[in-house]
């Protein structure tokens, strides 16, 4: 029953979508009625994963539709419901946001970006109830192309056509390895429902083949370094709605991908597969966080923050199947719960995030950080709610990031445990990075909003700023709500996903502690957390310094110009800037960056400071990848003379050896 | 839980707000001795609260309400540490809802709201400062985890009071890894807490200046409460050290008012070792240049990884 209210909803979207058609150039129509809409439908799936989770029962249904040996096959499961709940609740408050987001006359029409939004909607739901990997495949390029045409809205400017192309190259690498993957996991049996795959017996390598390729596959849609090249032009090029549908969700699929083949599909994970996700992903967090220490474009930060974040997701799931592959099922499960944790937290944080910035470049038409700042006092209601997610995605307590880090360091805690040497001593080393990663976050996140809400206005035209609508607020509010509720309910929330930990690992983490406000899941340690003592008794402590201090001290309060140190000139282009902000994290670890420097004369009339910084792997990876396609081309190209004298010699000279080979044979 | 458990939660509570300013005022004099100036009275910090508290207070025509806030979060965050970290007692209610981890969190937090505070006003000094700020933090603040992550190894447990209680029941001396995370500590504490080498408390000098170009916006009560609060965060900081390193006169269990009786004093010896000896190494060490400040903590955060794997290594 829920597996086909779930594909009512889906179908629901679609029709959302086609009925933007009716009125393509309505603002009204499309803005306040199709997408609250479809924000309410986000709501019941939302809903409808919830009770298949708490149920977690599994329901199948194959619908005749599609290939003629191989009909349809959906199934909802604990896995796929989790993600459910994460696209329906997430994207509610995105769609409410749109609503009020989208206006006229910027690039492709309402009514056409309604369809391909929620067409993008609906293919990252199928993409989630797919049981063979036929449809899963279609769902999967359904949902790039959707994107795609959804990131070259503005396809009048070229850096963003460059950007949705190189974002649809890197899609289609991704998705040539998924297609392999899927025709190793057959494992001979040219049955292509994943109910024959996990029967299929692979040997080793086969299965390691199988699970490399689903890394890549799914690494280069989810941002892993090296494959994460595409985020930080992406995400700034599509509309902001878009870039936290992108960020918040779509990347989360290609999570979802990993461990359904990981963990579902391949059955027992041989534990060494795990140590590849766990170090590239330890090396995604330093990576991306580095460059977001470094930018300058508040959607670019964003971005590569994404892939900070992409990077603890699949260090997660490398711990998860290092402890699973070595028996270690409980400690499994704990590391499970992290990562899963971890995407609900980022899909709210990230998207509240990216839809603060939408509405700041609604209000002031810049992304610049270097050009913005003093919002706070322009869009109060952008500026607080976005503050949620900034303190969220920082990983301070008792917000949502924090619990989820938590739980992963403390599945790191094990790791001295495990039965193989070496590993069990480089892995806690691991934790160094983890905890790095986290502080360094902390810095860009300071940087991010300090410098576009705090402080003085960089520009005078920022005087003009005005805050958001009444349904961006709506949409900002649900998610900065989701991140209070993930941040103070994590038992509860622990308890719904143990479903999924019972289904992949085959181990539930216990809940040792009676108290439904205490977290204490550490097996076997006496480990507690408890946010919402940590919250009340924080506000206490607060509220009672404050009274006391108001009560016991009644001296008013006097406004005055801030102290210029006398010398009466300043000017708010002489705070701090987004360069200034970065530049220990540029000095520090310049061997990192790739970095263009521009530096004025001493004798200079006009004095010029120009900074670009540029990533390494350009010049190490790519750069050389694409000239050797090109120089084969090339070489492929001389085949091609385009005279049909030429090609009917080629003709007779196959016709020539097809015979030979007949007749030797 | 029972009550003489959230008594000696209270005390806590209580004697870290009320010694705080006293352990500043006793490593300002042993400083001073060391440098053979007179020494200012130890109760000077307290009347500049006094002081402060009672004058009228001045805010930046643009300061937002962020910036009226943060004193009082600042605060908060430095009085619910100084609750979570077993200084007398280990049976401290407060310390199930919140372990080492969610310590370093709130400790985090206080920082991330002081730096927001600084770029308020929108000054050159204060992104400053909160940039410098950040610079340290980031690296001081994993350095600290991977000290608590050793004793966490040791002690199977990320529970401050469980470390305390298990390396208090062991034997004496140290063992090797914590050896490293000690001497990883030591660096982390005069870093976080704008200590000589890494930052001058004494001046006011634009090329070092961290914390007081932070707070440089703030008058009268809320420049009183960031006081207060840093107070407390050295005060937390050496009783974090005490609680890994020295957890010896620390009451364990259920141990009455006679275990409080031991543990008062205690902690009151231990703290005036460990303003002496701050005292000490402020005297002997210069000032450092700011971008030489990454490398000092870099230092620190390796000891503490060194320390994680020794530990490992030795499987103690």
């Amino acid at each position: 029953m829920l597996l086909v209210g779930c594909i009512a909803l889906l179908l629901g979207w679609a029709g959302i979508g086609l009925a933007g058609l009716l009125r393509p150039r309505s603002v009204f129509f499309t803005g306040r009625i199709l997408f609250p809409l479809g924000a309410l439908l986000g709501l019941a799936l939302a809903a409808l994963g919830a009770v298949s989770l708490v149920g977690g029962g599994i329901e199948r249904l194959v619908l005749p539709i599609g290939l003629p040996g191989l009909p349809m096959h959906l199934r909802l499961d604990p896995l796929s419901s989790v993600f459910l709940v994460l696209l329906g609740a997430s994207s509610g408050g995105i769609s409410l946001f749109a609503g009020g987001y989208f206006r006229a006359g910027e690039g492709t029409a309402p009514g056409l970006l309604c369809l391909q939004y929620h067409l993008f909607l609906a293919s990252m739901g199928w993409v989630l109830i797919a049981d063979d990997a036929y449809s899963f495949l279609v769902a999967w390029e359904l949902m790039a192309l959707s994107s795609y045409f959804l990131v070259v809205t503005q396809h009048r400017i070229p850096e963003i056509r460059r950007a949705g192309f190189l974002y649809l190259l890197m899609a289609h690498v991704g998705a040539i390895c998924l297609l392999l993957c899927f025709g190793v996991l057959q494992g001979g049996s040219w049955l292509f429902t994943f109910h024959a795959m996990r029967a299929a017996h692979l040997s080793p390598g086969w299965a390691s083949a199988a699970f490399l390729l689903a890394l890549v596959g799914f690494g280069a849609k989810a941002g892993l370094v090296p494959l994460h090249v595409w985020l930080p032009e992406a995400h700034p090029a599509a509309p902001s709605p878009v870039s936290a549908l992108m960020s918040g969700v779509m990347l989360k699929t290609a999570v979802y991908g990993m461990l359904r083949v990981g963990l579902d599909l391949l059955g027992r994970p041989l534990w060494w597969w795990g140590l590849v996700p766990l170090i590239l992903g330890l090396f995604t967090i330093f990576y991306g966080v580095l460059f977001a220490a470094v930018q300058t474009d508040m959607k670019r930060l964003l971005a590569y923050s994404s892939v900070e974040n992409i990077g603890i997701v699949f260090t997660g799931i490398g711990l998860t199947i290092v402890f699973a592959g070595s028996g270690m099922r409980v400690v499994a499960a704990l590391a499970l719960l992290a990562t899963l944790y971890h995407c609900l937290n980022h899909a709210f944080m990230k998207s509240l995030l990216f839809l603060g910035t939408g509405s700041v470049l609604h209000a002031t038409g810049e992304r610049n950080l270097g050009r913005l700042g003093g919002l706070i006092h322009r869009m109060p209601w952008v500026a607080w709610l976005t503050l949620i997610g900034t303190l969220a995605i920082a990983g301070l307590p008792p917000l949502n990031g924090f619990v989820s880090e938590w739980l992963l360091l403390q599945s790191f805690l094990f790791a001295d445990h495990l039965p193989h040497a070496f590993v069990n001593l480089l892995i806690p080393m691991g934790m160094a990075l983890v905890a790095l990663g986290a502080a360094l976050a902390g810095y860009v996140m300071v940087k991010f909003y300090g410098v576009i809400f705090l402080g003085q206005p960089r520009e005078a035209s920022l005087v003009h700023a005005h805050d958001c609508g009444w349904l961006e607020r709506i949409g900002l509010a649900w998610l900065a709500l989701g991140c209070l509720a993930l941040g103070l309910a994590p038992v509860q929330v622990i308890g719904a996903l143990s479903a999924v930990t019972a289904q992949l690992i085959g181990a539930v983490v216990p809940q040792a502690s009676a108290h439904w406000w205490l977290l204490a899941p550490v097996p076997g340690r006496p480990v507690s957390y408890g946010p919402v003592v940590f919250l009340t008794a924080t506000l206490a402590v607060v509220l009672l310094t404050a009274l006391l201090v108001r009560l016991t001290y009644r001296q008013r309060v006097r406004r005055a110009p801030a102290w210029d140190c006398g010398f009466g000139a300043l000017t708010p282009r002489m705070q701090d800037t987004a360069e200034g902000f970065g530049q220990p994290i540029r000095h520090l670890f310049q061997s990192f960056f790739d970095i263009e420097r521009e530096l004025p004369a001493p004798a200079d009339r006009a004095p010029r400071y120009r900074i670009a910084i540029r990533e390494r792997i350009w010049k190490l990876l790519y750069e050389p990848l694409s000239g050797a396609v090109e120089r084969l081309a090339n070489t492929a190209a001389r085949l091609q003379q385009g005279r049909i004298s030429v090609y009917l010699l080629y003709s007779f000279a196959t016709l020539l050896v097809l015979l030979t080979v007949a007749l030797l044979s | 839980m029972s009550a003489i458990d959230w008594i000696t939660q209270v005390l806590e509570v209580v004697v870290a707000l009320a010694a705080a300013p006293a352990l500043l005022g006793w490593l300002n004099q042993c400083r001073a001795w060391l440098q053979n100036r007179r020494a200012p009275s130890l109760w000077l910090p307290y009347r500049n609260l006094r002081k402060l508290l009672h004058k009228e207070a001045v805010i930046a025509e643009n300061a937002s309400p962020l910036f009226r806030i943060a004193p009082y979060v600042v605060f908060g965050s430095m009085v619910l540490a100084a609750g979570i970290i077993p200084s007398m007692g280990t049976r401290l209610p407060l310390v199930v809802s919140a372990d080492a981890i969610a310590l370093v969190g709130l400790f985090a937090a206080a920082r991330v709201f002081m730096t927001l505070a600084a770029m308020d006003v929108g000054t050159a000094f204060g992104t400053l400062g909160a940039r410098r700020e950040m610079m340290v933090g980031f690296l001081a603040e994993p350095a600290l985890l991977m000290v608590i992550f050793v004793a966490s190894l040791i002690s199977s447990s990320t529970a401050l009071p469980v470390i305390t209680e298990h390396l208090a029941s062991g034997h004496l001396g140290l063992s090797p890894g914590l050896a490293f995370s000690a001497v990883a500590f030591v660096l982390v504490l005069l870093a976080e807490n704008a200590r000589i080498p890494v930052d001058n408390p004494a001046t006011h000098l634009e090329l070092t200046m961290i914390h007081e170009a932070m707070v440089l916006e703030y008058s009268a009560r809320h420049l009183a409460l960031m006081e207060w609060a840093a107070q407390l965060k050295l005060f937390n900081y050496v009783c974090i050290g005490f609680a890994l390193f020295l957890p010896w006169g620390v009451a364990t269990g259920h141990i009455g008012p006679v275990g409080l009786l031991v543990a008062i004093p205690a902690l009151a010896v231990k703290l005036a070792a460990a303003g002496a000896g701050l005292a000490l190494i402020e005297t002997v060490s210069a000032k450092m240049r700011v971008m030489r400040i990454p490398e000092f903590l870099g230092t620190a955060f390796l000891f503490a990884v060194l320390g994680l794997l020794v530990h490992v290594l030795l499987g103690a």
